[in-house]
């Protein structure tokens, strides 16, 4: 738990690694690994083969167009759409066999979406409760001391009884993160959690997000903020038709791509002067 | 983003609300709003011209309709309505309105039940768990067939067959209790659906973000769909109560039981004179009308809190 708590105590690999598992070896061990992962809805292909492994404490963000299989990715590996080939393992153990209780899986992954999905009819401090006691059987005082801390740490304390509909999109945002948090996930899914917001409040979204990554959270990122993905990511991946077609270091991604369409994507975004 | 809802009222705005029921630009109940739409004083001596002008025609053709003297005497004669209200025990009279107490008394009962009854037929036919496969194909058929039977038929089915089945504790009840099972299984089979469209209502991102936290299917439904849909369905469903409330008199076709409709049928055939049927109307629509008052309020506001958070994403 020393690392967890080194890490601001919202859990890093090691203790997502432990409980997942059962077994404290692994720690160490790639956090996510996707072995040839396809997925089509009908006869439309969104993943055509996806390759990759997350390390503990990585963050890896993925660009590419609309359409180029990002969300669904995100969304694979959180077992919300069952992937039709292919493999995905979490801390050495396979989530795509059968047999596995994804409900158990995904209380080690947090998750959030470019639309926020806060639950309406609650106030702040019960949509991020919810999950650790429904879920984790956290007793309702201890969830929601708890929960108040995270609201303080992110500087939502004063919203902490409003319901969503009375905050910004990026209070919204934020609170939807810190929903994710209170699960102590072993890793962070972030959907385009950017998209949907008025320009003026992406900064304290990506803010929060940044403080995840400095505190060593596991962080799959699907992003169009390039400036960001160029600061934030160890490691950037190319997504082009259901395929990774270039990854590596940012520096490395967005000034000297070798793969055309990354090329050609990159001039795109250059051009509409995003980065 | 389009229409923030103002209080002035876009065009927008205005098109929502009529839809919705709230009351039309100009129109006698008229809140003031969108007068400047058309023309204000214009629309509003309009709308008083042709509204004196229908109420006038219906008056008159009570006055002056051949027969308006016979229908005055039969439907309206004060003296019977009185009677009739108040019972009259040595002419053996029964009174509507404690025939009217009874049909509330039935009327909440069956409420209770049905609202309980129709959620756990639209939660399990929403549970895709394969064994619970042969309960969600039972809820399929169930909603299908009492549906499809006219409430009459149901309540001669349960008041006249059962007790012919001569079964212990079955058999030997009232009619009121076969009244109120007779509407609970009828009218759980719609409020059934209601539920369920409420349910579908409530956006597929909602079950991902609970899925996602680890709920099981049941805990989502359970925690965050089930709170949203009740919320939604609340006017649709007050809108079926309204409707419970006034078929609770067919079960007066039983027989024994006193209620509003019975009495008015007792009393009129020993007279000859329907004003009991006029006073057991005006009864009804004395609990109904404020029922559907209240929905309409209650769906003007839903439609006001939607367009007030319009702008946001969900």
């Amino acid at each position: 738990m020393s690392e967890a708590d080194a890490t601001g105590g919202f859990g890093g690999a090691a203790r997502g690694d432990a409980s997942l598992s059962g077994n404290p070896a692994l720690v160490g061990q790639e956090a996510v690994r996707l072995e040839g992962v396809h997925k089509s809805f009908g006869v439309l292909e969104i993943l055509r083969g996806i390759d990759l492994s997350v390390a503990p404490h990585e963050v890896i963000c993925l660009i590419g167009a609309s359409g180029s299989g990002k969300s669904t990715l995100l969304r694979c590996v959180n077992l919300l759409e069952p992937v039709n080939r292919g493999r995905i393992l979490l801390w050495g153990q396979d989530v795509t066999a059968p047999g596995v209780d994804e409900n158990a899986v995904r209380r080690h992954i947090g998750i959030v979406f470019q639309s926020f999905n806060l639950f309406p009819h609650m106030t702040v401090l019960r949509n991020i409760t919810l999950g650790p006691i429904r879920v984790l059987g956290v007793p309702r005082d201890q969830a929601e001391e708890a929960g108040r801390a995270l609201l303080v740490r992110f500087g939502l304390s004063d919203k902490r009884d409003d319901y969503p509909d009375r905050l910004s999109g990026g209070q919204q945002q934020r609170v939807a993160i810190v929903r994710a948090l209170a699960m102590r996930p072993g890793i962070m899914l972030l959907d385009e959690v950017t998209s949907a917001l008025d320009p003026e409040l992406v900064s304290e979204v990506l803010g929060v997000i940044r403080e995840l990554a400095d505190a060593g959270m596991t962080m799959l990122i699907a992003t169009h903020e390039m400036g960001f993905a160029r600061d934030i990511a160890d490691r950037v991946c190319f997504l082009d038709e259901g395929v990774i077609l270039e990854q590596g270091p940012p520096r490395q991604v967005f000034t000297a791509p070798v793969n055309s369409r990354t090329q050609q994507f990159l001039r795109r975004i250059v051009d509409a002067g995003r980065l | 983003m389009p229409v923030r809802g103002s209080r002035g009222g876009t065009y927008l705005d205005q098109q929502t609300l009529v839809a919705a029921g709230a009351p039309a630009p100009g129109s006698f109940e008229g809140n003031g709003r969108g007068s400047h739409l058309l023309g204000g004083q214009r629309a509003a001596a309009v709308s008083t011209v042709s509204t004196v002008v229908f109420i006038g025609g219906v008056i008159a053709l009570f006055v002056f309709a051949p027969g308006a003297a016979a229908v005055r005497h039969t439907f309206f004669n004060p003296q019977q309505m009185k009677q009739a209200f108040l019972g009259d025990p040595s002419k053996g009279l029964y009174s509507v309105g404690k025939g009217l107490i009874l049909n509330i008394e039935m009327f909440l009962i069956a409420e209770v039940l049905i609202l309980f009854f129709a959620l756990v037929i639209a939660v399990l036919r929403q549970l895709r768990n394969p064994v619970l496969f042969p309960f969600r194909m039972l809820a399929v058929v169930y909603t299908d067939v009492f549906r499809g039977v006219p409430l009459i038929i149901v309540i001669y089915g349960i008041g006249f067959g059962a007790p012919a089945l001569y079964i212990r504790g079955v058999s030997t009840q009232s009619d009121f209790v076969y009244g109120i099972v007779a509407l609970v299984l009828s009218y759980s089979a719609y409020v059934a659906e209601v539920y369920r469209a409420g349910i579908n209502s409530v956006h597929q991102s909602q079950v991902a973000a609970a899925r996602s936290l680890g709920l099981s299917q049941w805990k989502s439904l359970r925690f965050v769909v089930l709170p949203q849909a009740v919320r939604t369905v609340i006017p649709p469903l007050l809108n079926d109560f309204i409707s419970l409330q006034k078929d609770t008199a067919l079960v007066s076709t039983l027989g024994a039981v006193i209620e509003a409709n019975r009495a008015a049928q007792i009393d009129s055939s020993t007279l000859f004179v329907y004003s009991s049927y006029t006073v057991a109307a005006l009864l009804f629509l004395c609990l109904t009308i404020p029922l559907a008052r209240f929905t309409d309020r209650l769906i003007a506001r839903d439609v006001s809190r939607r367009m007030a958070g319009g702008a946001t994403v969900r």
